[in-house]
């Protein structure tokens, strides 16, 4: 039997599977792009300490940024979820 | 140096002693107990949405049989009945929900028996927080206000509330408010500190066991947004819109694929603002929330595996409770800079620029 058919025999919710699987590679795009900004972030403190306070700043804000998005298919993946 | 060592010790001793008085009552707090009878197959979904929705009445515990909950009024209005005001009680009668005065409560939406509109504009669990948050802002801020005004803090030092209100208003001042408005930062000041310290305090109460979960609504976040929306609107100036319809300092052809794409933009940015608050917030009180939830999955999968996995449990809890805190003061600090991000980005004049690029360097 081929993928296909094997894929068809499954009655299971579809919507949950996705929406579980999307909000788990939203959580991979949010560690890559925070790591990305904590590395940048320390990077610069560590070449320019008395500048920490504005990097921090600036880092945290940059932080949600990112985190926003990857919220963003949080919700997507919730709204599979629960009107699938 | 070693009576110093010891008080180091003894305080560290201490914090983490009241740390483990303080978990067993998220625990008892947050008791999902199924509404129907105690056999009833345990669902934690429907526990979890049940605990972040909206409710018409105040559901603290429930031992067994007997519910803690303070019944919310119910105020309706529909266009055939007029306007009804009665005790969300008179839904209930013994264990069942009953309709009452032609309308009747479908899970927590109400709705009429004979299918007509109905507007709920009840005080419902949120509106109630809402409320409180709003009377704790308001005391706060006039009693020092007060005290500004008879000179404390002005020409001497500033005491009580004073001490904890100063450095977060100028810290928002110096930090959204000056940088990106620039000399008109005093007329925006007020709808910014207003808005700041309305999210941060409605978040802070939504973390308390048995609160409501306000800002991890979406109707609250819209209206939010839709008030930042409009308030961008009225300070955009023909400069704004002549670089939305004519963007420039690009070639004709990616001029033609940015002007739809600048004037969603627009639109996007509020919207970006509604989300990232929602989500963020729900998001933290759903991982609150299924982390104590494992424990009852645990629990009735084998009694020993329950009580064995709580003390895991209530510690990533408590864990997470002092993230929530934090993701607490950075949202709320995140929506009021990009709330004055965007409104300075309406009204910025011309940059004296050619053709939208920066002046040369001109020694």
């Amino acid at each position: 039997m081929s993928l296909m058919t094997v894929l068809a025999e499954i009655q299971f919710g579809y919507s949950h599977m996705g929406g579980a699987i999307g909000a788990g590679l939203a959580a991979i795009g949010a560690g890559i792009g925070i790591g990305q900004i904590g590395k940048g972030a320390v990077e610069a403190i560590a070449r320019q300490p008395e500048a920490s306070n504005d990097i921090r700043a600036n880092m945290i804000l940059t932080a949600a940024f990112v985190e926003g998005v990857a919220l963003f298919a949080v919700i997507a993946g919730l709204l599979a979820v629960l009107k699938g | 140096m070693v009576t110093k060592g010891i008080k180091s010790l003894m305080v560290a001793a201490f914090s983490l002693f009241c740390l483990h008085i303080t978990s067993p009552v998220f625990a008892q707090d947050h008791t999902p107990v199924p509404h129907e009878s105690a056999e009833a197959k345990l669902d934690p979904a429907k526990i979890i949405l049940e605990h972040i929705q909206d409710a018409h009445e105040w559901h603290f515990f429930t031992l067994g049989d007997f519910h803690a909950s303070i019944p919310l009024p119910v105020i309706l209005y529909s266009p055939t009945k007029g306007f009804s005001v009665f005790l969300s009680s008179r839904f209930h009668q013994g264990h069942e929900i009953v309709p009452y005065q032609g309308y009747e409560m479908t899970g927590n939406k109400i709705v009429a028996t004979d299918g007509t509109t109905v507007y709920d504009i009840s005080i419902s669990k949120n509106v109630l927080q809402m409320m409180l948050a709003l009377l704790i802002l308001v005391l706060l801020m006039t009693s020092i206000a007060k005290k500004y005004k008879t000179g404390q803090g002005v020409t001497s030092a500033p005491k009580g509330w004073q001490n904890a209100m100063e450095p977060v208003i100028t810290f928002i001042r110096d930090e959204a408010a000056k940088p990106n408005l620039g000399p008109k930062w005093k007329k925006y000041f007020p709808y910014l500190l207003t808005v700041f310290f309305f999210i941060l305090i409605n978040c802070l109460v939504g973390l308390l066991p048995g609160s409501a979960n306000v800002t991890g609504n979406v109707a609250f976040t819209i209206v939010l947004g839709v008030i930042a929306f409009f308030i961008i609107l009225f300070s955009t100036n023909s400069h704004f819109w002549g670089h939305i319809f004519w963007p420039p300092g690009v070639p004709l052809f990616v001029k033609l694929i940015l002007i739809p794409i600048e004037f969603a933009s627009f639109f996007i940015k509020p919207a970006a603002l509604i989300i990232r608050l929602f989500a963020n917030m729900i998001a933290g009180h759903i991982i609150i929330l299924s982390f104590v939830s494992l424990i009852f999955i645990f629990g009735e999968m084998n009694f020993f595996a329950g009580w064995g996995f709580s003390p895991l449990s209530i510690a990533f809890t408590v864990f997470i409770y002092f993230i929530e805190i934090l993701v607490a003061f950075i949202q709320a600090f995140i929506f009021t800079n990009l709330a004055a991000v965007f409104i300075g980005q309406a009204f910025e004049g011309g940059h004296n620029d050619i053709d939208g690029h920066a002046d040369p360097v001109i020694l």
